[in-house]
């Protein structure tokens, strides 16, 4: 029989910031252990929290994006928990009334469709600090650098399906964030992270019993992740067991989920109002002096991409995935004037060659302005798509603008007629076997001609021009 | 609204607090009368009163994101139990 996957994602995005949510001290990545937690992140009798006005904004900025309701008057709560890299005893969270309400986004399906998932909530909240469990003697070693940076926890409603749905809305909710510059969504660092709810039922059912899986730091874990829990939920269900309502680990080496230490008063956790925060009022001239500095969101632009450039769905979602590369090719388009030709270089070589060397965009070698000049190499007839490519790789090895490289390894391409027939002249002089079988017929030899000629003129004539001429040639 | 010795000996548990056998009785007295109080409170008609976050009438005040605290971690870690190589060490703890 048939089973249905139900999934929901929580979120969380570590916020750009430069200080702390609740403090002054630096949120900077990659300090020496502690030297950036101060008395407010250690937790110390008598100190106060008061929040950052940036972290505010950004939670606004997001919520705006995503068409929520944004909470006109907040409250912060205490959630009370007892673990030793959250030194108070209780993290600063919102439980009633978070910042940004009910809101949604659509995903893109593999067959093409879109999907609309609802974004139940997004509230701000504090993060915790590390634990370090080697190498102490038994002990662990706490690092309270990062307890206090601001996180917005963005839940969705249990929406998804399978674990691509999944992957699809976390991927587009990753470039939402980078675009809205509110966090830099830096997985390896922990910036985006993301917890599952996961459950399976019979389709038209209620909602089976659900695990939690934590801590999936990469696109790729999280859709395994996934697709293991469903098969392990089936697997015991089929078995006739139930399903235990539990936080699992995802472990990437054994491609597996386990069981967290069971945790019977886990979810326990005693929220209430925080007293030592007030009401944080967002009046709608705040709103709205957010909303002025909102930068073009990925759907506007990708729309604006297929209607201004004539672009293709596809070609648009590629170039719209994050801001940067709309950018380049933006100014890739708008240079050379042939928007097909950008996109087709922007999608094809340069995004190549950047996967190739595990690079961003904001670090190819190859800037708008020296592609554009490369660009304009091909439109001027002076080398074709295929040269081009060279030059294009010399020009990422640093080794001069596309004049420059033309110049140096005499890649112009041969226009001349005179010097192309003469070429081909010879060609035709020293394979009368092949001549002969193209003129009694066997036209597919026309490529094994054009195959020649190329290598006779070392990929540099102009592929219209040699057609022609050998046309008119062998029909001779 | 009474509270049962095992409420009371759970919410110890979850604050970390430690209650003896013996007290066990008077605490579950004393928590059980506060909670008859809120009772009572309970019982006043607040239609159209809005709920209350805090006691204070007033809104939060907000800082400017500008980071103005330097490192003290060595004045910190001099008043810490156990350090090493700048961590504070605990008990181990292993999810």
């Amino acid at each position: 029989m048939e089973w249905e996957t139900v999934i929901g994602l929580e979120i969380h995005a570590q916020l750009s910031t430069n200080s702390k949510i609740f403090s002054g001290s630096s949120t900077a990545y990659g300090a020496e252990a502690n030297t950036q937690a101060n008395l407010v992140d250690l937790g110390m009798p008598g100190v106060l929290p008061v929040l950052n006005k940036k972290a505010v904004e950004l939670a606004i900025r997001l919520g705006l994006a995503i068409d929520a309701e944004i909470t006109q008057r907040s409250i912060f709560a205490r959630k009370n928990y007892f673990y030793p890299d959250s030194p108070k005893g209780y993290q600063i969270s919102q439980y009633e009334l978070p910042i940004v309400g009910l809101g949604h986004m659509d995903i893109q399906l593999e067959n093409g469709e879109t999907k609309r998932i609802g974004i139940t909530r997004a509230h701000l909240e504090e993060d915790a600090g590390k634990s370090l469990h080697e190498d102490f003697q038994g002990q662990t070693g706490i690092d309270l650098n990062r307890a206090g940076t601001p996180l917005l926890e963005i839940v969705s409603e249990p929406d998804m399906r399978n674990a691509k749905e999944a992957v699809a809305y976390m991927k587009k909710l990753h470039a939402l964030v980078r675009y809205l510059g509110v966090g830099d969504g830096n997985m390896q660092e922990g910036s985006f992270r993301c917890d599952a709810n996961v459950s399976v039922r019979r389709p038209g059912q209620p909602f089976g019993t659900r695990a939690e899986i934590k801590n999936l730091n990469s696109f790729k874990f999280i859709e395994r992740a996934i697709n293991h829990e469903v098969e392990r939920q089936i697997d015991i269900i089929e078995s006739g067991g139930t399903v235990v309502q539990e936080t699992r680990l995802f472990d990437p080496d054994r491609d597996e989920t386990r069981s967290m230490r069971s945790k019977e008063d886990a979810n326990d956790y005693r929220y209430f109002p925080d007293p030592d925060l007030l009401p944080v009022v967002i009046t709608p001239e705040d709103i709205e002096a957010v909303r002025a500095t909102m930068p073009e969101l990925p759907d506007a632009k990708k729309q604006r991409f297929m209607s201004e450039y004539a672009l293709t769905d596809y070609d648009a979602s590629l170039l719209t995935q994050s801001r940067e590369v709309a950018d380049y090719f933006e100014a890739v388009a708008q240079g050379c004037g042939d928007a097909k030709l950008a996109a087709n270089w922007v999608n094809g070589e340069v995004s190549k060659t950047l996967a190739d060397h595990d690079l961003d965009i904001t670090a190819a070698p190859v800037s708008s302005v020296a592609l554009v000049e490369l660009l304009q190499r091909i439109q001027d007839d002076t080398v074709s798509n295929k040269i081009a490519r060279e030059v294009f790789e010399a020009m990422w090895k640093g080794e001069g603008s596309a004049d420059a490289v033309i110049d140096q390894k005499g890649l112009k391409q041969i226009t001349d007629t005179s010097a192309i027939e003469a070429m081909i002249d010879e060609i035709i002089a020293k394979n009368p076997g092949q001549v002969a079988e193209y003129r009694s017929g066997k036209d597919k030899l026309f490529g094994f001609f054009v195959g020649q000629a190329m290598r006779a003129s070392k990929g540099k004539a102009n592929p219209n021009t040699l057609n022609d001429i050998l046309k008119q040639k062998l029909e001779g | 609204m009474a509270i049962s010795e095992d409420e009371v000996k759970k919410v110890a548990r979850l604050a970390r607090l430690a209650v003896p056998e013996e007290r066990l009785a008077a605490y579950t007295q004393s928590l059980s009368n506060i909670l008859n109080l809120v009772d009572q409170l309970s019982a006043v008609d607040t239609t159209g009163v809005e709920p209350m976050a805090h006691p204070l009438d007033m809104v939060q005040r907000l800082r400017e994101d500008v980071v103005t605290e330097t490192d003290h971690r060595a004045q910190y870690q001099a008043v810490a139990p156990e350090v090493e190589k700048g961590l504070y060490l605990v008990p181990k703890v292993i999810e």
